[in-house]
């Protein structure tokens, strides 16, 4: 079977500087894969190429084995990519329903589209099935504005997870919380599979990547360097890969 | 926390409240059917422009158009009306049409010429529209309106005004198309996020266009009212009450911020406004006090809208604490 995603030769420049060269790599079915690599490897290039931010120039995307050409960050989410980015993306003015279906109310009568009326029960009910389902203990009408960090964070994940058909694409959900909350969208990543969907995760946390992903690809100034499965004894490798002392090359 | 929140979010209620109490206490012509017709058709036309205020306000905007606006389209609704036998028909018609099409050139004017703030539109129109409103009428009023503006602007169905009626059907449209409408969740999401939301997938620029369309046509029924109410195209009529409509949207509970304020808050701040002016008008207080009450007020409204957004902040650290 193809893998979930496939990315071939990817190649992005910004002028004249290199961002991503000749970079390659899969992402299984329900894998989570962790993205490393020191700041300007090329990680966020490669995520904002795949949730359809910025165009890449040369290379090949595929999903299921078939080529793809990402236009925007809505035709990314229309072929099952979503992403997280650090900000989140929330809307404090509105509660975490509000939040889940943004952009994408569900309106009855379904044949008037978006000139329906909102459906704002049905919306209710399936956000608390789904909260339910991910342990989540958040109600769906509480105000993003009054939530915690950690809250914030899993409400942006929960709505990828929920949403993305195919991949869900993770920027360092852990970096801004304590270890506490950390753990709660630790744990709602390394369920994720069960969910039906594939995750990138990239963060600068070794213990959280070792904890959550089954494999761990890493980049170096753009250049795709190794992977290994991130495990405790792999750690020390890892950040050789990451910092490049070691020519620790193989894959 | 949660209840110092809800208090400010009920602020404006309370502030209206209190002002029909205390009119009430001051002057036995404040509580009578009669007094409080007056008030509801005085503030018709407001109203209208505060609740399409409200929208543009909704995505972080400002529309300083809409007082030059009104004007404009009871003077292009007096020259349709000399249009032959055509007229009367066309009258309604040109007063709307010209507020939606100075709406969507404002908008329009905003996104695609990617100017810095909605304020420098809409102060370009607000000039340009009382320009030609004034040069359309040659400066001066054009007596005249077909029975259907009339009685727009003056009629009564029963015992209750129809500008009353027309406000209170336009504020329940307004109020579907804020809370039951998928357009009215964009709108709140623009102004919450305008970034998340374009990022989202929600068409920004289209919103904010639309936003400003719809304040267009609000202007358009408060000129209908007005020329109606005055039997004439009236190219200086509503002078500054783009600044009025504002303060009443504001007063109301809406945040300047955008994303946060309803239809009922509008229509509440409009109330405040009228019943100050109708109270102050029977104790005899003069004019300028009453410029300076408004002035006061309006800054009351902004503060609860700092500070309810301070307590926010503070909540929000508090949970991260206790999480």
């Amino acid at each position: 079977m193809a893998p979930v995603l496939e990315v071939k030769n990817l190649r992005k420049r910004y002028g004249a500087q290199t961002a991503l060269d000749d970079v390659s790599l899969q992402l299984g079915e329900k894998e989570v894969l962790a993205l490393l690599g020191d700041n300007g490897a090329g990680k966020s290039t490669l995520i904002k190429i795949l949730s359809g931010v910025v165009p890449h120039d040369a290379g090949q995307i595929l999903i299921d084995g078939s080529e793809v050409h990402i236009e925007s960050p809505k035709h990314a989410r229309e072929l099952g990519i979503e992403t997280v980015y650090q900000d989140l993306a929330l809307f404090d003015n509105t509660q975490a329903v509000g939040n889940f279906y943004a952009g994408r109310e569900q309106t009855r009568p379904r044949w008037l589209g978006h000139f329906g009326l909102v459906d704002d029960k049905g919306m209710r009910k399936e956000t608390e099935e789904l909260l339910d389902r991910l342990q989540v203990n958040i109600p769906p009408d509480s105000d993003v504005g009054l939530m915690s960090g950690g809250q914030r964070q899993a409400v942006a994940v929960a709505r990828a997870i929920a949403f993305g058909k195919r991949i869900v694409i993770l920027d360092e959900p852990t970096s801004a919380l304590g270890a506490r909350e950390s753990g709660n969208v630790l744990r709602l990543i390394k369920e994720a599979p069960e969910q039906g969907v594939s995750v990138i995760v990239i963060s600068h946390n070794l213990e959280h990547v070792i904890e959550v992903a089954d494999r761990a690809v890493v980049l170096r100034q753009g250049s795709y360097i190794g992977e290994t499965e991130p495990t405790a004894e792999n750690q020390e490798k890892l950040v050789g890969m990451i910092v490049g002392s070691e020519q620790a090359k193989a894959a | 926390m949660n209840l110092a929140l809800r208090l400010i979010g009920i602020g404006p209620v309370l502030i209206l409240a209190l002002l029909v109490v205390i009119l009430t206490l001051a002057t036995p012509f404040f509580l009578t059917g009669e007094n409080l017709k007056n008030v509801l058709v005085q503030v018709a036309p407001l109203a209208c422009l505060a609740i399409g205020q409200l929208f543009v306000i909704l995505v972080g905007g400002i529309d300083l158009s809409v007082g030059s606006l009104l004007a404009l389209c009871t003077v292009t609704g007096s020259l349709a009306y000399g249009w032959g036998s055509l007229g009367p028909v066309l009258t309604v018609p040109a007063i709307l049409l010209t507020g939606i099409a100075v709406g969507a050139l404002n908008g329009i004017m905003l996104v695609k010429g990617r100017m810095p703030h909605a304020f420098i539109p809409t102060l370009a129109t607000l000039n340009a529209a009382r320009g030609l409103a004034l040069l359309l009428a040659h400066g001066a009023p054009q007596p005249g309106m077909p029975k259907i503006v009339t009685t727009a602007g003056a009629g009564e169905l029963g015992p209750i005004p129809v500008p009353v009626l027309i406000v209170a059907a336009f504020a329940g449209l307004a109020w579907l198309l804020t809370t039951r409408l998928q357009w009215g969740r964009w709108i709140y999401l623009v102004g919450g996020d305008r970034e998340a939301a374009r990022r989202l997938g929600i068409p920004v620029d289209r919103i904010v266009i639309s936003v400003f369309v719809f304040s267009g046509f609000a202007a358009g029924l408060a000129g209908l009212i007005t020329a109606g109410r005055t039997n004439a195209g009236y190219p200086s009529a509503g002078e500054l009450d783009e600044l009025a409509a504002i303060s009443a949207v504001i007063i109301g509970g809406a945040s300047f911020f955008g994303g946060r304020g309803t239809v009922g808050g509008a229509i509440v701040g409009v109330l405040i406004f009228g019943v100050i002016k109708n109270g102050l008008n029977l104790l005899n207080v003069s004019v300028y006090l009453q410029l300076i009450v408004i002035g006061i007020i309006v800054v009351v409204a902004v503060e609860l809208d700092v500070m309810r957004r301070r307590l926010e902040e503070r909540f929000r650290t508090r949970q991260g604490a206790e999480a």
